[in-house]
């Protein structure tokens, strides 16, 4: 779950790190009340689940509510790498000396939690780490361990942060690893934090990502699920419990598994065809879960055609067979569908789609077959 | 042989009185698999379909001397149960539970290593093992697997591991054991461990990897294939159509920042000397190939 940088902050006030007083506003009108609450001059930053907003000219400096009307008018509405802006944070400015990089993620490889700490934030990490590797102090932290002060000290040092630094930073890196294991998150970065010309550490973004999984020990996560960034067919497929993913062609993919519907969508492409989603059933093929997938694709207006591709293991090919047809009678579906139904039992499975066989109901054998009879369908 | 486990294992079900774990459980038990116990903290002194449930596992392994442990307790109790049976005695743990938090299952491998570094942990989120005719442990339909090798399959998709099985069983090609791995971030068993054990099991002489994007594991068994592996490996590799930074399904079946694609992992493996299938069905082909050729 991807946090706006807003929710991001008030997710590591909760765990004592400084960061600025502000507002979140979805129009204009709140954007300039927001800002006469907290005073002038502000910061007027879009709120989007992507990076380089401030290239993009979605971070403005605003003097007065003048400047804030200005800035809010274009910022709302902005598109940002395909991310409309529908919300802005107004923010009390800060004066800023020097600009650091902090983060903490999981090491998939290493198996560790990896910590990230730069002299040079404010920009994109990606590209100091690519040009300037040196210049990223990395620590790799056993979760049994923790993060110790003195082992921070030490990576402060390590990174070149300044004397003056050194206090502020070690202080907001303790308090931003224990946001990060505490609360679950997959990633948490601030990018810039900040030395201010008064000597203070503070932290100016905020780029959180939580872990899903983790909502049974942080029930108030549920919050963020209507904020994540979906289109109106990834929002009727998660209102329905189902594992999608949109794209952008023209054939509907069903399969039961994540790695087959992966397999499924890339065997599309490979026959010179088009997928429109990545649509996950789960193990078995129950009529309402195929029911559901099925109005969920059907709706989609890109879709010329179906592929349902599912492979019995414990769910006899009967099964599979029954739920299809009879989630077949329940919603009325557009487009030609093409079945493959392998694995267990699948001739007995077959069998009973025979009789329903037309030329907007096909079989194919095999994956193959299949694929390249939907892509044929879909023109 | 097989790798894991064989006819020998005695599996206590952490969760046999939960609708999944007695279904499973069950199956496993009709396959042939000894399963010797199941697990509960209210329930002890009773028995599901005359399996015993014992308090926790350490009095399940002192009662009937289990080996194995399966874990289908929902995800909050995974930590707590993966550590409960490593303290209870048990080498070898396989938890099918998915919705596992990163941060449990990073610290739970973590502990393993530290304290427990002769127990193996299988998953979570896996559909877990089967050394067919044997044993099998988990969501695994037993009857789409024919026994007695030459192949060991090791994969990071239930689906597709199925898949692998059921093409080998129509090209008449046994298999000495199948490991599901699971597709989460920090799976307890890697690549790696089941290729080193498979190129140590004298009965497997060539091996079917399942990958998919998402992580650097296939990478990384890339690396292990070319030094250290002498048998033949087919691999396939799931989502190579797959756009950046969205999760296909599994939680570690994402492309983030350029790394963990699908074309950088066919890449390593090719180069691995891993004969690489376009899609499932050419790398059970593939593999029936290399079989034909032994």
């Amino acid at each position: 779950m991807d946090l706006f940088e807003h929710q991001g902050k008030e997710f590591f006030a909760g765990y004592g790190l400084p960061v600025s007083a502000g507002e979140a506003a979805f129009t204009v009108a709140d954007a300039v009340a927001a800002a006469q609450r907290l005073g002038t001059p502000v910061m007027v930053k879009a709120q989007v689940h992507t990076g380089g907003r401030g290239k993009a000219g979605g971070v403005k400096h605003a003097a007065d509510l003048d400047a804030v009307r200005q800035h809010a008018d274009r910022i709302l509405g902005l598109d940002i790498k395909g991310h409309i802006v529908r919300r802005v944070w107004i923010e009390e400015a800060s004066d800023i000396a020097e600009e650091y990089y902090a983060s903490f993620t999981l090491d998939r490889s290493a198996k560790l939690h990896l910590g990230m700490l730069s002299a040079q934030g404010g920009v994109e990490i990606e590209t100091v780490a690519e040009t300037n590797p040196e210049a990223v102090a990395k620590i790799w932290i056993d979760p049994l361990d923790g993060l110790t002060e003195a082992v921070c000290r030490d990576w402060v040092a390590a990174a070149n942060l300044p004397p003056a630094a050194l206090e502020g930073a070690v202080e907001i890196l303790l308090k931003l690893y224990d946001a990060y294991t505490r609360g679950d998150a997959d990633l948490v970065e601030i990018n810039p934090l900040i030395l201010t010309p008064e000597g203070s550490v503070h932290v100016l973004d905020a780029k959180v990502t939580l872990d899903g999984n983790s909502e049974f020990r942080h029930p108030d996560y549920r919050q963020y699920d209507a904020t994540q960034t979906r289109d109106e067919r990834e929002e009727a497929a998660h209102a329905r419990g189902l594992q999608y993913v949109g794209l952008d062609g023209s054939v509907g993919v069903i399969a039961n598994g994540a790695g087959l519907a992966m397999s499924t969508v890339d065997v599309v492409n490979q026959v010179g065809g088009s997928p429109a989603n990545f649509l996950d059933i789960g193990g078995g093929a129950n009529a309402d879960v195929m029911a559901g997938a099925l109005e969920v694709i059907n709706n989609d207006p890109a879709v010329k055609a179906i592929f349902i591709n599912i492979f019995g293991g414990i769910t006899r090919g009967e099964e599979i067979a029954g739920g299809i047809l009879e989630a077949m009678q329940r919603v009325e579906i557009d487009s030609p569908i093409v079945i493959r139904l392998d694995g267990t039992n699948a001739t007995e499975g077959r069998a009973m789609l025979e009789p329903h066989l037309t030329d907007d109901l096909l079989m194919q054998p095999t994956m193959l077959d299949a694929a390249r009879r939907v892509v044929e369908l879909a023109g | 042989m097989s790798i894991f486990v064989d006819e020998n294992t005695k599996v206590v079900y952490q969760g046999l009185t939960g609708s999944q774990g007695s279904y499973y459980g069950l199956l496993n038990r009709d396959y042939g698999t000894q399963v010797v116990a199941g697990t509960h903290p209210t329930k002890a002194g009773t028995d599901v379909d005359g399996v015993p449930i014992y308090a926790n596992v350490s009095e399940a392994v002192q009662a009937t001397g289990a080996t194995a442990s399966c874990i289908f307790i929902p995800a909050p109790g995974v930590r707590g149960a993966v550590l409960e049976a490593a303290e209870g005695g048990v080498e070898f743990i396989v938890a099918i539970t998915e919705g596992v938090p990163a941060h449990d299952e990073v610290y739970v491998y973590n502990a393993l290593k530290r304290d427990f570094p002769d127990v193996l942990l299988l998953g979570p989120n896996c559909p877990g093992i089967i050394s067919p005719g044997k044993c099998n442990i988990g969501i695994t339909a037993g009857h789409i697997a024919k026994a007695g090798g030459p192949v060991g399959i090791v994969s990071r998709s239930g689906t597709l591991t199925y898949q692998a099985l059921y093409e080998l069983k129509q090209a008449d090609v046994g298999v000495t054991t199948c490991v599901g791995i699971g597709g989460d971030p920090v799976p307890g068993t890697s690549f790696i461990d089941c290729l080193r054990a498979f190129e140590d099991d004298p009965e497997t002489l060539a091996v079917m990897m399942i990958g998919e994007i998402g992580g650097t594991a296939e990478e990384e068994a890339a690396e292990f294939i070319k030094n250290h592996m002498t048998k033949p490996v087919a691999g396939y590799v799931a989502g190579v159509t797959a756009p950046p930074g969205k999760k296909m399904g599994h939680a570690g079946a994402i492309v983030s920042g350029g790394r963990g694609t699908a074309a950088a992992k066919i890449e390593a493996l090719t180069d691995a000397g891993v004969v690489v299938g376009q899609n499932p069905t050419e790398a059970g082909e593939l593999m029936a190939d290399i079989v034909a050729g032994l």
